[in-house]
């Protein structure tokens, strides 16, 4: 019996401490590595300016949130980066328009080779990145910042009523002497670690937000709906018989036009919803995003390039392994060792500084021994 | 009609160059210049891959880190002989320190174990390798492969298990001790800073080699997205493995390669304070000028020789070269080492002009894709391309900042209200214009003028 709680802590443990932030971080690259292999499949080239393009979609739902907060309006329960996410995902969408009008189309119709595309996609990062730093800035900024209100702009009874006690203070500004009013828009939140510890008895727990749920549940939402999209509509099976083979598709009466302005719609949809998920769960700072773009290529390549399947797997299986090779073990071995075996030091494959090399590795390794990815994806 | 395009676009560059000194100083000219230099020697060295033979290797980064790791590694002083040498003159200068010398003895004789723990550990890690592979090689075709690679895995397993044990407990040892500003890592040979050079080259141009063996081959995106994680767990390593490289502590004050501003201010040079801060520049300007000018003449020797003809027949028909019997695989992996050396010598070249070591500071921006821009722009396949880019790019990325400053201020003052937030916090941002600047600048050139300002040009019969 005392060895069966001992498992469930240790479940618990791998459960808090691997499980769920792997699902959360994974269901954010696995929308990520969907838009790239998208981009890929169909337009043939590797997608550099996609984390840029994301964290484009968090500044908006980020400016989106700021703005709303500014006139005194919280939407707690719900985290407002989703009130925001439609307009994000269409400026994301006119944004991605735009720019294959403006650059790729030009090299499309002078059939240049990939890595022609793969270097203007090179100028479009540039562009991108410092468009979101010159706008929002590179400093790391959260969705639910503190916000603070001179006493009479707001009505702070309504507003304890709605975020509760904690989140309204009310203090002096020591440099003008009045009486302001500092707002912090809390998550909402299911149960914490402790309420689930004192609700079940358990040495170990876990917590669950509203946030790590959505994530999770809308990127399950988008894979079956993708996934019928270009199972059945006509669309989308045009858009795969394009991703296979081009010059048949086009001999058949398939409009590049519109195989195009469908790819880099719901790669930019995409990419606002995988940027603006991250940000609500970490944090919006460009250079993170910037940084996402490589275990992104892991998830797509492992995956098999071009197949949306392999990039929903691929990027849980890029997220499970930097979380899993990374943790310490050592809590979980004294859970299931008997006591003389106990561990005192560490029990890590390796630190947790090497997250983002494990994904390279796994790259560097499938590169080596299956470049075709889990898929068999295409190799051009 | 060619000629004239060098003539014209060098004239600018010069232009570009006294402008900046006249009227922002010489100081600043003079240190775009020798950075711009140094651009243009990794420039070459991107060139030499990608125009020569068609890799797109977007590692540079990692390469220029490896280059810089190699000057610490080079020329910086052992830390238990700094230790020593510390010890010995406190029990010179006098007794009332009896505590810190007993501490640092203490430190110094642990220090000294855990050093010997290293090598032992290293050695043993290597023999566990060596046996691992002997075994794989003799046990090929004689027992079924399963029991191979279970042997082969419990001897690997099992040398690391006896590596961690030394190791781990030595490194704690050597990351806290020390004496001086840059102690608690291993510290250098302090061998002269320019032999760091050809070693940060060299040692660049033996990560090519590895990694050619596992990346070469792929596709070009491929090669780009595999080199570029690997430049990012270069990156990694040099943070994290702070025995070696101290890590995010850095490595302050290399020695310097030309006499430093105060040595010149004293005998036998005795100049004045404007000069001796200007010649410490010139000098390490002219070295830097030396380096590339032998880079250019070794690359424009290889580039018209018959190995210069088969790279460029290899990079414009990979099939029809290797049906005529080239070994296509060996010869990228042959460019990819040359031009990785010259990438290492640009690495190492920044670093001993900041005199310092700062991993955290390897943005794939910086030190990967502007490099990439400067071949664009100046002209891929072209060495003076490279040149002018390099100058012409970091002339644009240095000076887009107090240009967007100007135009910022320009507009606050005349355009908003410059009072107002929306315009104090758009100044702020003026630095961020670089990447804005250089997004379209790369944009630009590859639309309208693909082939850069000094194309290719192709002797043919």
């Amino acid at each position: 019996m005392e060895y069966l709680v001992d498992l469930a802590n240790a479940f618990l443990w791998m459960f808090n401490f691997l499980i769920l932030p792997a699902l959360t971080y994974g269901s954010t690259l696995a929308l990520g590595a969907l838009g790239v292999t998208l981009i890929f499949g169909i337009l043939r080239f590797a997608h550099f300016a996609h984390g840029d393009m994301m964290a484009f979609g968090a500044m908006i739902s980020l400016i989106g949130v700021e703005l709303l907060n500014r006139f005194g309006y919280f939407s707690y329960p719900i985290p407002a980066g989703l009130l925001f996410l439609p307009i994000a995902m269409i400026l994301t969408v006119l944004l991605a328009l735009v720019l294959d009008q403006t650059v790729y189309k030009y090299y499309r119709r002078v059939k240049s080779p990939p890595v022609v595309f793969v270097m203007a996609s090179i100028g479009v990062m540039f562009l991108l990145n410092g468009l979101t730093r010159l706008i929002k800035g590179p400093e790391l900024s959260v969705f639910n910042a503190q916000q603070t209100f001179s006493v009479e702009s707001i009505n702070v009874s309504s507003l304890i009523k709605q975020l509760g006690e904690r989140a309204v203070r009310i203090k002096t500004d020591f440099s003008t002497k009045e009486d302001i009013v500092q707002v912090t828009e809390p998550e909402f939140i299911f149960f914490t670690v402790r309420e689930f510890k004192a609700a079940t008895g358990f040495a170990e727990g876990f917590g669950l937000d509203l946030i790590q749920v959505t994530t999770f549940v809308s990127a399950v939402v988008i894979f079956l709906g993708l996934y019928f999209f270009l199972k059945r509509t006509r669309t989308g099976k045009a858009m795969r018989a394009y991703s296979d083979n081009e010059e048949l598709a086009l001999l058949s009466g398939i409009d590049p036009q519109r195989v195009v302005f469908f790819t880099w719609t719901i790669a930019g949809c995409l990419a606002a919803v995988a940027g603006t998920m991250y940000g609500l769960d970490k944090g919006y700072k460009p250079f993170t995003y910037f940084q996402m773009l490589l275990p992104i290529f892991a998830a797509t390549i492992v995956g098999g390039i071009g197949h949306p399947q392999g990039a929903i797997i691929g990027g849980y299986l890029i997220a499970f392994s930097e979380i899993v090779i990374t943790a310490n073990y050592k809590k979980v071995a004294n859970y299931l060792l008997p006591e003389q075996l106990e561990v005192v030091g560490n029990l890590q494959l390796l630190g947790t500084e090497y997250k983002f090399s494990v994904s390279f590795l796994i790259l560097v390794i499938v590169l080596l021994f299956r470049p075709t990815g889990i898929f068999r994806g295409k190799v051009f | 009609m060619n000629n004239q395009r060098y003539w014209i676009s060098f004239g600018i560059l010069l232009l570009l160059f006294v402008l900046t000194g006249w009227i922002q100083g010489w100081s600043l000219a003079l240190n775009i210049l020798t950075i711009g230099l140094i651009s243009a020697v990794m420039a070459l060295g991107l060139n030499i891959q990608w125009g020569y033979a068609g890799l797109f290797n977007a590692g540079v980064m990692g390469f220029a880190a490896i280059g810089a790791i190699a000057c610490v590694l080079i020329s910086m002083p052992w830390v238990s002989d700094v230790m020593q040498i510390g010890l010995e003159d406190l029990l010179k200068s006098s007794e009332d320190q009896k505590k810190s010398i007993t501490a640092l003895q203490l430190d110094l004789s642990r220090r000294l174990v855990a050093e010997q723990q290293i090598g032992i550990a290293w050695v043993i890690g290597a023999m566990s390798a060596l046996v691992a592979w002997l075994m794989n090689r003799l046990l090929r075709y004689r027992v079924p492969s399963w029991i191979r690679i279970v042997l082969v895995v419990v001897v690997l397993s099992i040398g690391l298990i006896l590596f961690r044990g030394r190791f781990d407990d030595a490194i704690r040892v050597i990351e806290s001790t020390g004496f001086g500003d840059n102690s608690k890592y291993l510290g250098g040979l302090d061998f002269p800073i320019i032999i760091a050079w050809f070693v940060g080259g060299g040692l660049a141009a033996l990560a090519a080699w590895i990694i050619g063996k596992i990346a070469l081959g792929l596709r070009s995106d491929y090669l780009a997205i595999a080199t570029l994680g690997i430049s990012e767990i270069v990156i990694a390593l040099l943070k994290n493995e702070g025995w070696l490289t101290r890590g995010v502590l850095n490595v302050t004050g290399l020695p310097s390669l030309v006499p430093t501003v105060k040595a010149l201010q004293l005998a036998p040079y005795n100049l004045d304070v404007e000069a001796s801060l200007l010649m410490n520049k010139l000098a390490f300007l002219i070295i830097v000028t030396l380096f590339l000018i032998v880079f250019l003449w070794l690359a424009a020797r290889a580039l018209h020789s018959p190995w210069g003809r088969m790279m460029r027949a290899i990079r414009d028909n990979e099939e029809a070269a290797s049906a005529m019997g080239k070994n296509v695989v060996m010869r990228h992996r042959q460019v990819f080492i040359f031009g990785s050396f010259l990438l290492g010598v640009g690495g190492a070249m920044l670093a001993t002009l900041f005199l310092q070591f700062e991993p955290a500071g390897y943005n794939p921006l910086r030190f990967t894709f502007l490099i990439w821009v400067m071949v664009i722009v100046g002209g891929s396949g072209n060495n003076l391309g490279s040149v002018i880019g390099g100058l012409l790019i970091w002339f644009v990325w240095i000076q887009a900042e107090p240009s967007a400053y100007w135009v910022f201020n320009f507009l606050g003052d005349y355009v908003f209200d410059s009072e107002g937030e929306a315009a104090q916090i758009l100044i702020e941002r003026a630095p961020q214009m670089r990447t804005l600047v250089m997004g379209f600048v790369l944009l630009i050139v590859l639309r309208y003028a693909p082939r850069g300002i000094l194309p290719e040009t192709l002797q043919r019969k």
